[in-house]
């Protein structure tokens, strides 16, 4: 049944007729550093080999060493595309060891940042497919919105790509009233151009041709490989850590969960398109819920962990120890085991923590969903085109930071 | 019956009876911990039993454990889940530092390939019938395993970064 249990002899003497191409480690259709050694039979793939590691930074073993809230700017640096999702689920993490309980508005807030970046990451994954297919246009037009959403991460917390946003306990600030008119903008005008978008790509004769029946994977294959995300869901699987696992209040949150029949890429396409237009439900939602609510509760109230405003560090005795004690890391921190995961925007992206009571995890390890499912890569590219490879492994939202952690 | 957790635990002491130890419920994840002989026979069970159908494997990592009170350990974490039921379950197993032996899962699950792969890698276990057990993030050429606790982050001959101070 398990096809990577078949043992590989492959003939490549003098008179073989299979030739073998590296793919990678640095090549513009692989949009970050992945060698795929390839052996083929002409323009067919017999056999692929991935390496991955290229861009490894022992994460996990430099959490061992870091206080809880210097562990946020390792996570950014995992799914780069989609960081906020990342910074948000540690400190969900974070929380649920220490039994934090967030004021609702901080969790709307949150769920507002989550889905501009899952909004962000899909866009570049689907509008790179289509570069990869030879429709650039697509691509101009979505990155011109993305680039909107990074201006509403930098109103936030100053930062665009790694984003560092929020803090153990809440947010850093408040949402300014820019930042809020800046979401409703974006709310009001991105519909229009997603529109245009997939007026370019949904029935487009070409690009149906060139995805359609493209690197498919069955939904039994994909739950044995551990597929999550809308790849799995692409494959037929309505599995989402939002709506099995709620976190940060997604339960008060009315969406759908958008799934495929085949498993291939004009399916994953499909789907990510489809949870943009979810993502921007929810938005909508949790803007309406924070204007209902008591303006200016940012964060929850938890001294011993959450950082004192800086002049109170200067006037008050118990913020200045508050103060000394979190950045020195003298907290008291429980000692158990968690894992909390986050529907990350290409798939579940968990936290296994171990804490032995100490300033720093005893264990972190990140489940990276693309690490996981990249593994399937040569089963679902056996006997395709070689240019079918390459939109195959776009289609799939492979982040190389995630993948190497 | 509801797959709750009394009921996944006594499911598996009637099959298992006294190798299943250190049930525990940390933030309410069912956890137990079997001996590493027989974690392929656990999961097998769990992943075909037609009441369990603990059919997805969420996550397989690696622990170090240099001061166990049995000795220096070696520890393989499953975290497993039942996407009818949704239902997560976390099972342990622990082998001593010296034999760091135990069957791979990928019979069973096609997914455990890499995250194995990454295990030995990083701790050094290593993992019987595994298709491909080489390693995968580090360069191959490395000789030792680097998230084992014996190995500090720091350059040991530095003395400007203390550990009392700074740091685990």
């Amino acid at each position: 049944m398990l096809s990577q249990n078949e043992t590989k002899e492959i003939d490549l003497s003098e008179d073989s007729h299979l030739t073998v191409l590296n793919l990678g480690p640095t090549h513009p259709a692989t949009h970050g550093v992945f060698q795929n050694v390839v052996t083929m039979d002409g323009e067919r793939i017999v056999d692929a080999e991935p390496t991955v590691g290229y861009i490894h930074r022992a994460f996990e073993k430099i959490a061992e060493r870091r206080p809880y809230y210097q562990i946020t700017t390792l996570t950014d640096r995992l799914n780069y595309c989609s960081a906020p999702i990342n910074n948000m689920g540690w400190h969900m993490t974070v929380e649920k060891l220490i039994g934090v309980q967030l004021p609702k508005r901080v969790e709307y807030m949150r769920v507002i940042i989550m889905e501009l970046a899952r909004i962000a990451d899909h866009l570049i994954c689907n509008s790179i497919l289509g570069v990869d297919t030879g429709a650039f246009t697509g691509f101009t037009y979505v990155f011109q919105e993305r680039e909107k959403i990074y201006d509403i991460f930098e109103e936030i917390c100053g930062a665009r790509l790694t984003t560092n946003i929020g803090r153990i306990g809440g947010f850093e600030r408040d949402f300014s009233p820019i930042a809020f008119g800046k979401i409703e903008k974006f709310l009001k005008e991105f519909p229009k151009v997603m529109k245009e978008f997939q007026g370019l790509f949904d029935k487009n004769r070409i690009f149906i041709d060139r995805t359609k029946g493209v690197g498919p994977i069955s939904a039994e294959r994909a739950l044995n490989y551990s597929f999550t995300g809308p790849n799995l869901r692409a494959a037929g699987v309505d599995y989402d850590v939002r709506v099995a696992c709620p976190y940060s209040s997604y339960e008060d949150f009315e969406f759908d969960i958008p799934v495929g029949e085949n498993g291939d890429t004009y399916d994953r396409y499909l789907v990510r398109n489809e949870e943009i237009w979810q993502s921007l439900r929810i938005i909508q939602q949790a803007m309406d819920k924070i204007k209902k609510l008591p303006a200016g509760v940012y964060h929850a109230e938890v001294p011993e962990f959450y950082l004192p405003p800086k002049q109170e560090v200067y006037s008050s005795m118990e913020a200045l120890i508050y103060h000394f004690k979190i950045v020195m890391g003298e907290i008291e921190i429980p000692k158990g085991e968690v894992y909390h995961s986050v529907e990350g925007a290409n798939g579940e992206l968990g936290f296994y923590l171990v804490s032995d009571g100490g300033r720093a995890p005893y264990r972190l390890h990140f489940r990276r969903p693309c690490f996981i499912y990249y593994q399937a890569y040569p089963e679902m590219i056996k006997g395709s085109l070689l240019s079918d490879a390459i939109i195959t492994m776009s289609s799939l939202n492979l982040i190389a930071g995630e993948m190497d952690a | 019956m509801p797959l709750t957790h009394d009921y996944i635990v006594e499911k598996l002491k009637s099959k298992f009876g006294n190798d299943i130890t250190d049930i525990e419920a940390p933030y309410g994840l069912t956890t137990c911990t079997v001996p590493s002989s027989r974690i392929i026979e656990v999961l097998t069970f769990l992943k075909n039993d037609p009441e369990l159908n603990f059919m997805f494997l969420t996550d397989l990592t690696g622990i170090h454990y240099p001061d166990h009170p049995e000795g220096e350990k070696l520890g393989v974490i499953y975290h497993l889940h039942n996407l009818v039921e949704n239902v997560r379950l976390r099972m342990k197993t622990f082998m001593p530092k010296e034999a760091p032996f135990i069957d791979s899962a990928t019979a069973l699950f096609a997914g455990a390939n890499w995250m194995e792969r990454e295990t030995y890698d990083f701790f050094g276990i290593i993992f019987n019938n595994h298709p491909n057990l080489k390693r995968i993030l580090n360069v191959d050429d490395l000789h030792y395993y680097p998230l084992r606790k014996e190995y500090a982050l720091e350059d040991p001959t530095r003395d400007d970064k203390d550990d009392r101070f700074f740091g685990r």
